[in-house]
């Protein structure tokens, strides 16, 4: 009778877990990461050459989202148990169910964590950063710990003791209205963001004469561009990268691309 | 001393930028540690925070690799710090020094492969502390490859030599590089909306920029005013699901409702 998984097991995998990435590489990228995540179970529940063959298993290509990670290591974990105690599972199996959620989960995982709750928590304590003050970096640094933190053990927990019934679950609507709705909130923000943290003034006069009251009347491109509608300009700049970023430009292309615009722009005065 | 604490808040970061989990590695968190070190925490505040504006969206979705935040940020806070440089010579410096930082993390993930093929000689003897070695192994090398170069720059940093090469950069570019940065971070924003990917809900992103545009809703208000927007639009989605479902009853009976076609989302 091989070993029953403890909860200072599930807590081990937990604390490894946050090591995920720690040895990616461009063969096999998480894999070696997944792989030590998993030995505080692999090391319970299986010996000999029963173990060799779990290590090898496991030190298959493996890359998803880093959080989400957890509740795969959870759901592999009680399938790796039960398997150990003479349950029919094959390798192939438990192969299959991991790169199977790579997918979905990675799907889910990329936009509610990356595409949402840090830029926004990024751009909240970058905002207050920006007046010098120390609450700027810690509402982001706390702020996104106890979320990340919290999907990590939450992860492994529900991923082990849920094992293959989450696997349906990932597929239903559940994920499907997180993701959206994650989705909805971030685009918001992100709409909020482009007119709020951006700053383009061309202060281009376009005409320059006294009125009839005897007041000096400027007009800058700047004036007609706000009474057009404001922040017009970062929005056509994003909208532009998009279709760039689409195209496969790389990132660090377009910002030394915008870099030469402010240069060009202030060198001819458009722009200050 | 301070040469120590330095090389650790850098090996820190150099962890944080291949894990991707605690976030030490983002500008607004490893500019204030190093600031901190360097013994001017606003200065590493505020460099932080408009560095942290131009990488929102600096991230590793699937295999693609983001602009390396921690050599960026260590290094351009010891520029502005101990090399007495103005913000916004550090903002510019920060570009291509996230650059050079990918680069060499490259050079490391390439590296890793071979403790890659160590691991499953070990895997094949059973040992598991072998395997943990060689992933370790992997993680310090991240570590050390933003370390090293920090440490180095540290060194010459605020010498005549660095301080002529620095100071010789002409006005019109550091003035030109200030004006690109107030809208550098629509980089950020475009990646960041990219990732979603959801063309139909589009009409949230300019909901967000009008009301930004007319009215005076700080960032918290917009916080909850997308909370209530995602909260409709879920009520919305399960209503069309209900919708399907009664359809599908009514007509064939008892079949099976999972056929909802995924293929407009994300």
């Amino acid at each position: 009778m091989a070993g029953k998984v403890t909860k200072d097991d599930l807590f081990w995998v937990f604390v490894k877990s946050n090591f995920l990435l720690g040895s990616f590489n461009f063969e096999r990228m998480q894999a070696m990461g997944f792989c030590v995540a998993m030995i505080p179970i692999l090391k319970r529940v299986y010996t000999g050459d029963d173990l060799k063959a779990a290590l090898r298993r496991h030190l298959e290509f493996f890359n998803t989202q880093p959080f989400v990670a957890a509740a795969i290591m959870g759901i592999i974990g009680a399938m790796e148990e039960k398997k150990a105690n003479g349950a029919d599972i094959s390798e192939a199996t438990l192969s299959g169910v991991k790169v199977g959620l790579i997918g979905p989960l990675a799907g889910v995982g990329d936009p509610i964590f990356w595409g949402t709750i840090r830029p926004v928590l990024a751009a909240l304590g970058a905002g207050v950063a920006l007046t010098g003050s120390l609450i700027g970096p810690f509402i982001f640094f706390i702020g996104f710990n106890i979320i990340r933190l919290a999907t990590h053990w939450y992860g492994v927990q529900y991923g082990y003791t849920q094992g293959t019934a989450l696997v349906e679950n990932i597929g239903g609507n559940q994920m499907r209205f997180l993701t959206e709705g994650a989705s909805v909130l971030g685009l918001l923000v992100m709409g909020a963001l482009v007119a709020k943290w951006t700053s383009v003034n061309m202060p281009l006069v376009i005409s320059e004469y006294t009125n009839s009251a005897g007041e000096h009347v400027v007009t800058t491109l700047q004036s007609i561009l706000d009474s057009l509608m404001p922040s017009i300009v970062p929005l056509l700049m994003t909208f532009a990268c998009m279709a760039l970023l689409k195209k496969g430009v790389n990132a660090l292309t377009i910002i030394v691309g915008l870099f030469a615009i402010g240069i060009i722009g202030y060198w001819l005065g458009l722009m200050a | 001393m301070t040469v120590v604490l330095l090389f650790i808040v850098a090996l820190i970061t150099g962890f944080a930028a291949v894990l991707d989990e605690a976030q030490f590695h983002r500008p607004v968190v490893a500019c204030t540690m190093t600031g901190a070190v360097l013994g001017d925490l606003t200065t590493g505040i505020i460099l932080g925070g408009t560095l942290e504006m131009m990488a929102l969206g600096w991230m590793n979705v699937g295999a693609a690799m983001a602009p390396d935040a921690a050599l960026a940020s260590v290094v351009s806070t010891i520029l502005v710090i101990v090399g007495h440089q103005s913000i916004g010579a550090g903002i510019a410096l920060a570009v291509p020094l996230a650059a050079a930082g990918q680069v060499l993390t490259i050079f490391v993930r390439t590296i890793t492969v071979f403790f890659q093929h160590m691991a499953d000689k070990y895997a094949e003897e059973g040992s598991c502390r072998g395997i943990e070695m060689c992933h370790w192994a992997g993680l310090l090398l991240q570590g050390l490859r933003v370390a090293i170069p920090s440490v180095a720059i540290y060194m010459v940093a605020g010498t005549d030599t660095v301080n002529n090469a620095l100071n010789s950069i002409p006005e019109v570019i550091t003035r030109g590089l200030q004006v690109a940065g107030g809208f550098i971070v629509v980089v950020g924003y475009a990646m960041v909306i990219n990732l979603m990917n959801a063309q139909k809900l589009m009409v949230y992103f300019f909901l967000g920029f009008l009301l930004a545009v007319f009215t005076d809703i700080n960032l918290i208000g917009f916080g909850a005013v997308g909370a209530i927007c995602a909260y409709f639009h879920i009520q919305t989605m399960q209503m069309n699901i209900d919708i399907e479902e009664a359809a599908k009853t009514g007509g064939g009976g008892g079949v099976e409702g999972d056929d909802i076609d995924d293929s407009d989302l994300m």
